[in-house]
């Protein structure tokens, strides 16, 4: 992808999010409490969430991959079960991962 | 900044034996913007680890700054870079940071009331309409401390963020491979942990958040070999369907479920 291109990328997401945060100061309220839409905008953060976890762990350009980064997602995990803060999950992540790197080659 | 001293600890002293006789609305006011910038300041060390990783994926220290500045919403930051890292196309990265943002508009629809900004004041404030902000907004009662909620957090954040964003992207640029693998390592880690509060006991719509989790992985990792990169992230999307077709309507299900499991 061109410079330009990512350029282009970066402004758009960031105007189109804009957007999105001043509709939901400026609509009149009923139209997001229709039970289907709100289900459906609190339920697509999880979807989205799972689905860059599982791309970003488990897969290299296309293939799917097993490798340091599972073992630092379960430190991960664990850590999180722990009700560990977000700075210490993502060090004990680093440090998993960093290690395994080293140790698995 | 005030740093201890005597006449600090003394107005320290003052103040909370203040707090403790009469809840004054100046001590309400007081605790509400030290929350404010306490979040604040936490939750913008995140900036470091998404600045590394913008730059890791590509993207220039401008452009690292610009999304921070423009954007400033953390989930679709990192999906974008994300996508962009995983060699994902334009559509795809700027679908996913959208679909992201959807929350946020959500989050605007339940502060309007509250903060009841208009014209000018309502467009400047909706930049800062994001999960931090809109936790500790919707705990005060009251326009005036529902504002001074929002905009303590949300310019604490706001400095902060964009500040550890150029930081994490100007020190990522000389990392070799053992930190480019523990930033491999954070990112998986940092969804991780914005998607955990979604599917621990107490969350709203438990049940569904933890069908369509599974769906949304298990429809990405499978789509992986077939579909150009980014796309299954964005078709992951479609797993909120499983979760709609298996609940019952109406929106029912999530609260008696959640309320049967609070009291410990």
């Amino acid at each position: 992808m061109s410079a330009s291109t990512v350029w282009l990328v970066v402004v758009g997401a960031a105007v189109g999010s804009y957007l999105l945060k001043l509709a939901g100061l400026s609509v009149p309220p009923q139209v997001l409490h229709r039970p289907l839409v709100r289900r459906a905008v609190e339920l697509i953060p999880a979807a989205l969430l799972a689905a860059l976890v599982a791309v970003n762990v488990a897969t290299t350009e296309g293939a799917l991959v097993v490798d340091f980064r599972l073992a630092a997602l379960a430190a991960a995990a664990i850590a999180l079960a722990l009700r560990a803060s977000f700075i210490v999950v993502l060090v004990v992540a680093g440090g998993v991962g960093a290690l395994g790197y080293v140790v698995a080659g | 900044m005030s740093r201890g001293g005597p006449d600090a600890v003394t107005e320290w002293l003052r103040r909370i034996r203040a707090e403790r006789v009469s809840r004054r609305p100046t001590s309400e006011r007081d605790r509400v913007v030290r929350d404010g910038i306490g979040l604040g300041a936490a939750v913008g060390l995140y900036g470091v680890a998404f600045g590394a990783t913008a730059t890791a994926a590509g993207l220039s220290v401008w452009q690292a700054s610009v999304l921070s500045l423009l954007m400033f919403t953390g989930a679709s930051q990192f999906a974008l870079v994300g996508v962009l890292a995983a060699g994902g196309g334009p559509f795809a990265a700027v679908g996913s940071a959208l679909l992201l943002g959807t929350r946020n508009t959500i989050y605007g629809v339940r502060l309007a009331e509250l903060l009841s900004y208009r014209g000018w004041r309502r467009v400047a404030a909706a930049h800062w309409v994001i999960d931090e902000t809109t936790a500790l907004t919707v705990r005060e009662n009251g326009t005036q401390l529902a504002r001074l909620a929002f905009l303590s957090s949300g310019c604490t954040l706001f400095l902060f963020w964009n500040l550890t964003t150029v930081a994490g992207a100007v020190g990522a640029q000389s990392f070799g491979p053992v930190l480019q693998a523990a930033l491999d390592s954070v990112v998986p880690a940092a969804f991780l942990a914005l998607l955990w509060p979604r599917l621990v006991r107490g969350a709203d719509l438990l049940r569904e958040q933890r069908i369509v989790t599974v769906g949304g992985a298990g429809i990405a990792l499978g789509l992986t070999p077939v579909l150009a990169p980014g796309l299954q992230i964005i078709v992951a999307a479609l797993a909120v369907l499983l979760a709609i077709r298996v609940a019952p309507p109406e929106g029912a299900s999530g609260d008696p479920h959640a309320s049967a499991q609070g009291p410990k």
